[in-house]
């Protein structure tokens, strides 16, 4: 049996419902970050296998792009927790929502 | 025969890591796993022929953001459980799977249509052999992509900055063990033991 692109994409995109399962589910916020560095590598191995397709270089560009992306999301976003975990004591969003809606 | 089977052992540990990272209770446990998953990802990308890219993987997302989920976890209590009040289940598991679906369709949509041509297709030098994808990579990157790598670079530069600035704030005096405070509890508890004094007379 040959491993083509719909393999790969069949496996994309069971990982990428993995991290938005986690997204929904989640309430803390370290966890949540950890279920959107899954979509995110889900989405690369997509691009990854479509370039390898197409024999074209544009996914694995469009990947190192995502890589960039994702590392100073996660330098902006765990210093935001570290200011949340100061001020809350507690990284629950149930905690932190000062809305009510 | 190789390809089918390491394909087969990459994606099953790379579904269970992750799934083991959404449902953990423990963060500790949801990160290490998360870590072991990236490489396994990598895995995949040197399937692919990617290899630049799986070494990019390994170094930036197992070495360097793990490494920084690692540090910021020693400001947060990892060692106890979280608890989470879960409400609706079903419905984010239907909503998920439909996500899913959506992927793939969304992703698979153009390969149908046949009017599709590669932008960068692999090359081949002058001689005739392919040329080694981390080579033909830096090619690309510096020519065709120059702009946006350097838009990349200088993102990172302010996230780094925003890093800093965001979490370094205060950083000079614990939070634990502040000296003036504890001189206010030593003043206090002076003032404390006067009192009690003067009672007791």
């Amino acid at each position: 049996m040959e491993i083509g692109i719909s393999h790969y994409l069949i496996l994309s995109g069971i990982l990428f419902s993995i991290g938005f399962v986690g997204v929904l589910r989640r309430k803390n916020l370290l966890m949540l970050f950890f279920a959107t560095e899954i979509m995110l590598n889900a989405v690369n191995v997509a691009f990854a296998a479509i370039g390898n397709y197409y024999g074209d270089l544009s996914g694995q560009m469009f990947a190192f792009f995502i890589i960039a992306v994702a590392a100073s999301e996660v330098a902006v976003g765990l210093g935001l927790l570290i200011l949340l975990h100061k001020r809350y004591g507690s990284l629950d969003l149930e905690v932190i929502s000062s809305m009510k809606g | 025969m190789y390809e089918v089977i390491a394909f087969y052992v990459f994606a099953v540990s790379t579904t269970i890591l992750f799934t083991i990272t959404a449902m953990s209770k423990n963060v500790l446990y949801a990160m290490s796993s998360l870590a072991a998953g990236m490489v396994m990802i990598s895995g995949l990308f040197f399937l692919l022929g990617a290899d630049f890219l799986g070494v990019v993987q390994l170094i930036v997302y197992v070495g360097a953001v793990m490494a920084l989920y690692a540090f910021a976890m020693m400001f947060f209590d990892a060692t106890k459980d979280i608890k989470e009040r879960h409400q609706n289940a079903p419905l984010v598991f239907l909503l998920g799977g439909l996500m899913a679906v959506l992927f793939v369709v969304m992703f698979s949509a153009p390969i149908i249509g046949d009017n599709i041509q590669a932008l960068y297709p692999y090359a081949v030098d002058e001689f005739g052999n392919s040329i080694k994808n981390a080579e033909y990579v830096g090619m690309i990157l510096f020519t065709k992509y120059l702009i946006p790598f350097e838009v990349a670079a200088v993102m990172l530069l302010v996230a780094m900055i925003a890093g800093i600035i965001l979490a370094g704030k205060k950083m000079d005096y614990s939070l634990t063990e502040c000296e003036v405070s504890d001189e206010e509890l030593k003043v206090e508890e002076l003032d404390i033991a006067e009192k009690l004094k003067k009672e007791e007379a």
